[in-house]
């Protein structure tokens, strides 16, 4: 790896980190080297897929065969990594001078719940009727968690058995790297396997549901009630539509329940990595601790955190005098202090985890040798 | 106070105020509810997220779904009293319920988590109950005017499409009337424009784009100016001078930090005239912040060069 060649503001944060006291900065390569999975959590905006992208490629300029599992890539991204039409499955990114391999693809959350319920129906006549069923489809689309559920899936998929688009199986990947999507705390993601079956399991919609093979006639009065004040307020149509789901989906609870634990027990493992990313800026400081303390509290703890968006440090710079020009440059010498101390809060759950501090860039990225560089910033800072 | 002001305020009861997460969307919706207050406007801020900026912004107590004062109202200056209040899905659900006589269903729905069911039978179920929510608040005349702090991550579409959805899904009863009278509301110029917040980068531009896009052809929602925030100033430059009495490490110091102002000034100021040709709306300007921290005297700062940025829109 291209590692301390190259000089730039970036190459002289360990003073002023030094002053702010930030702990370990400067080993975060070595998380990616043990790591099997990576996971990037943090809110959005904070260039977590970027940051993804180029966790993916250091490991790829390692020489290990690496594959980024991306949520939702803005086009610049794709376009960088040569890949405009990434699908559900990986595809190759083309990487000259690359001793390893980079493969990229993007979570389509539909698709992969549909393969799920193929997976886990006795027939196909079962998975049909799920399938079509409109309340299914409210599941697999907006049911909160289910992106993150089926990240977790597909990430359980490519560890054990990845496919490529045209269903061939691959050869096994040596670094998985998951940019999760925007969840507000790490609960959501872990959880989020557990929450369909925990739907699954609602006992009073259970309850409700036993007795309509024989005809809403025998329903108790007090379910009456709740069925019609339910039916009340979204409609009878959509209430039948989630009956019916509920009835196809009965005997399939048990598999999704043990496929959801074994998703989980995935993410416990010691060579899963969780990546905090973040900015300076207030809010997504807060929401990275939440996220740490939320991984502290599930017994999991933080790898790594990168800082992206930190203002550059050049050195050593005059007093102002007055004149408007220095007393720019001496502004974001502030700045830049300002980004350091707004760190502060993350060393109460970053433990013994490296920080990465990336700086901001005076513009955006447009190709694969900036995301590259990218990488190199963040594996050397 | 100016008359382009005065005008701004009274073109619309309700201000959504819409961005990706990241680009000061929280502030700018305080900064607007400040700056309608110091017109005199009894203005309340509404947040969706339970998030814990505005309170730290205003240094009150996190905002609940009871409202709170958030900045008194002061006679001698004309300002009137600026109010915050949150509104999540679940306390909407129930006081909707409860308005219906179903109050006991409410409690029920809840505790055996079957709301869980109806949320996922119906999509958007839980944004348009927040919007109906909030056009109950702007139809009373307890204020003069709402500010409505979107949810974060992208998610201002999907959020102000939730009647949309739920029109098509549910064909008749009291959801579908809701949704039919939040659609109004959203469809009403007179009531309802939404301001768009972005920075002066690449992919945030692109994305607002495609938003404002979908709130316009989808939605119908008419759009208000767009704030770009966190603009540098132009950078001067060093005198020849004062650049030779410098020692040469200070010399290369300065030479690179100003090198990186003018880098970033000609990158906004090229972001900038890309967004006034894909968007055809007027711009209001924000300063880049030094400080990270959003108190009660950067809202009131910021809102007073919205005032100034909005006084000096051209008038149709």
């Amino acid at each position: 790896m291209a590692r301390k060649s190259a000089k730039g503001p970036s190459d002289q944060p360990t003073d002023a980190a030094a002053s702010y006291a930030l702990p370990n900065v400067g080993s975060f390569g070595s998380v990616v080297r043990r790591s099997r999975i990576i996971l990037c959590c943090g809110t959005g905006g904070v260039g977590k897929t970027t940051t993804a992208a180029a966790l993916a490629l250091a490991g790829a300029q390692d020489g290990r065969r690496c594959v980024v599992v991306t949520i939702d890539p803005a086009k610049r991204l794709a376009d960088a990594l040569g890949l405009a039409g990434l699908t559900n499955h990986p595809a190759r990114v083309d990487l000259p001078d690359v001793p390893g391999e980079v493969w990229a693809m993007m979570l389509d959350t539909k698709a992969t719940f549909d393969d799920l319920v193929r997976r886990h129906a006795p027939s196909v006549e079962q998975a049909e009727r799920i399938l079509v069923n409109p309340f299914y489809k409210n599941i697999s689309g907006a049911l909160g968690g289910t992106q993150e559920y089926m990240a977790t899936e597909k990430l359980y998929e490519l560890v054990n058995e990845p496919v490529d688009a045209d269903g061939q199986p691959l050869l096994p990947f040596d670094l998985i790297v998951v940019d999760t999507p925007p969840t507000r705390n790490a609960l959501d993601f872990i959880s989020a396997p557990l929450r369909l079956t925990r739907l699954l399991d609602n006992r009073v919609f259970r309850a409700l549901m036993a007795p309509a093979r024989g005809g809403l006639r025998v329903f108790g009065t007090a379910s009456q009630l709740v069925l019609r004040g339910v039916g009340k307020i979204i409609g009878g149509e959509v209430l039948a539509d989630a009956v019916g789901f509920f009835q196809s989906f009965e005997g399939m609870e048990t598999g999704f329940r043990e496929r959801a634990q074994a998703v989980l027990a995935l993410l416990k493992e010691p060579s899963t990595a969780w990546i905090l990313i973040t900015t300076p800026r207030r809010e997504a400081v807060e929401e990275a601790v939440f996220f740490g303390t939320e991984l502290l509290s599930h017994g999991l703890h933080v790898s790594g955190l990168v800082a992206n968006r930190m203002y550059p440090e050049f050195g050593l710079l005059p007093d102002a005098k007055g004149v408007p020009a220095l007393a720019r440059a001496q502004r974001g010498a502030t700045l830049a202090a300002s980004h350091r101390g707004a760190l502060q809060p993350l060393a109460a759950v970053s433990g013994e985890a490296p920080w990465a501090l990336v700086p901001l860039a005076d513009h955006d990225l447009h190709d694969l040798k900036e995301l590259l560089n990218f990488a190199r910033l963040t594996m050397t800072t | 106070m100016s008359e382009q002001l005065s005008e701004f305020f009274a073109s619309s009861k309700l201000f959504i105020v819409a961005g990706k997460g990241g680009v000061g969307k929280t502030t700018v919706a305080a900064s607007l509810a400040r700056l309608a207050t110091t017109c005199g406007l009894r203005t309340l801020l509404v947040d969706v997220e339970r998030k814990r900026g505005i309170a730290a912004a205003f240094e009150v107590a996190e905002l609940a779904y009871d409202e709170r004062t958030l900045i008194s109202a002061d006679p001698s200056t004309g300002t009137a009293e600026l109010l915050g209040r949150t509104i999540t899905p679940d306390d909407a659900l129930v006081e909707w319920l409860a308005d219906h006589g179903l109050r006991r269903l409410g409690d029920r729905m809840v505790s055996t988590g079957l709301v869980d069911i109806i949320a996922t039978a119906t999509p958007g179920i839980r944004d348009l109950l927040v919007l109906g929510k909030v056009k109950q608040l702007v139809a009373g005349d307890t204020y003069d005017l709402v500010v409505l702090d979107t949810p974060a991550s992208g998610h201002a579409v999907s959020f102000l499409r939730s009647p949309l959805g739920l029109a098509e899904a549910v064909r008749s009863g009291p959801i579908r009337r809701q949704a039919d009278e939040v659609l109004r509301m959203l469809h009403d110029a007179k009531r309802t424009q939404v301001v768009l917040v972005t920075l002066a980068e690449e992919t945030p531009i692109n994305e607002l784009a495609e938003t404002a896009y979908q709130l316009e052809e989808t939605v119908g929602v008419a759009l208000g100016p767009i704030v770009v925030n966190a603009l540098v100033e132009p950078v001067p430059s060093l005198p020849a001078s004062c650049r030779e009495g410098l020692s040469s490490s200070e010399r290369a110091a300065v030479d690179a930090a100003l090198a990186f102002e003018r880098a970033r000034y000609d990158f906004q100021t090229a972001q900038r005239e890309r967004l006034a040709k894909l968007l055809p709306l007027p711009q209001l300007h924000l300063p880049e912040q030094v400080g990270l921290t959003i108190d009660r005297a950067c809202i009131i700062s910021f809102a007073n060069v919205l005032g100034e940025a909005i006084s000096g829109l051209e008038t149709d």
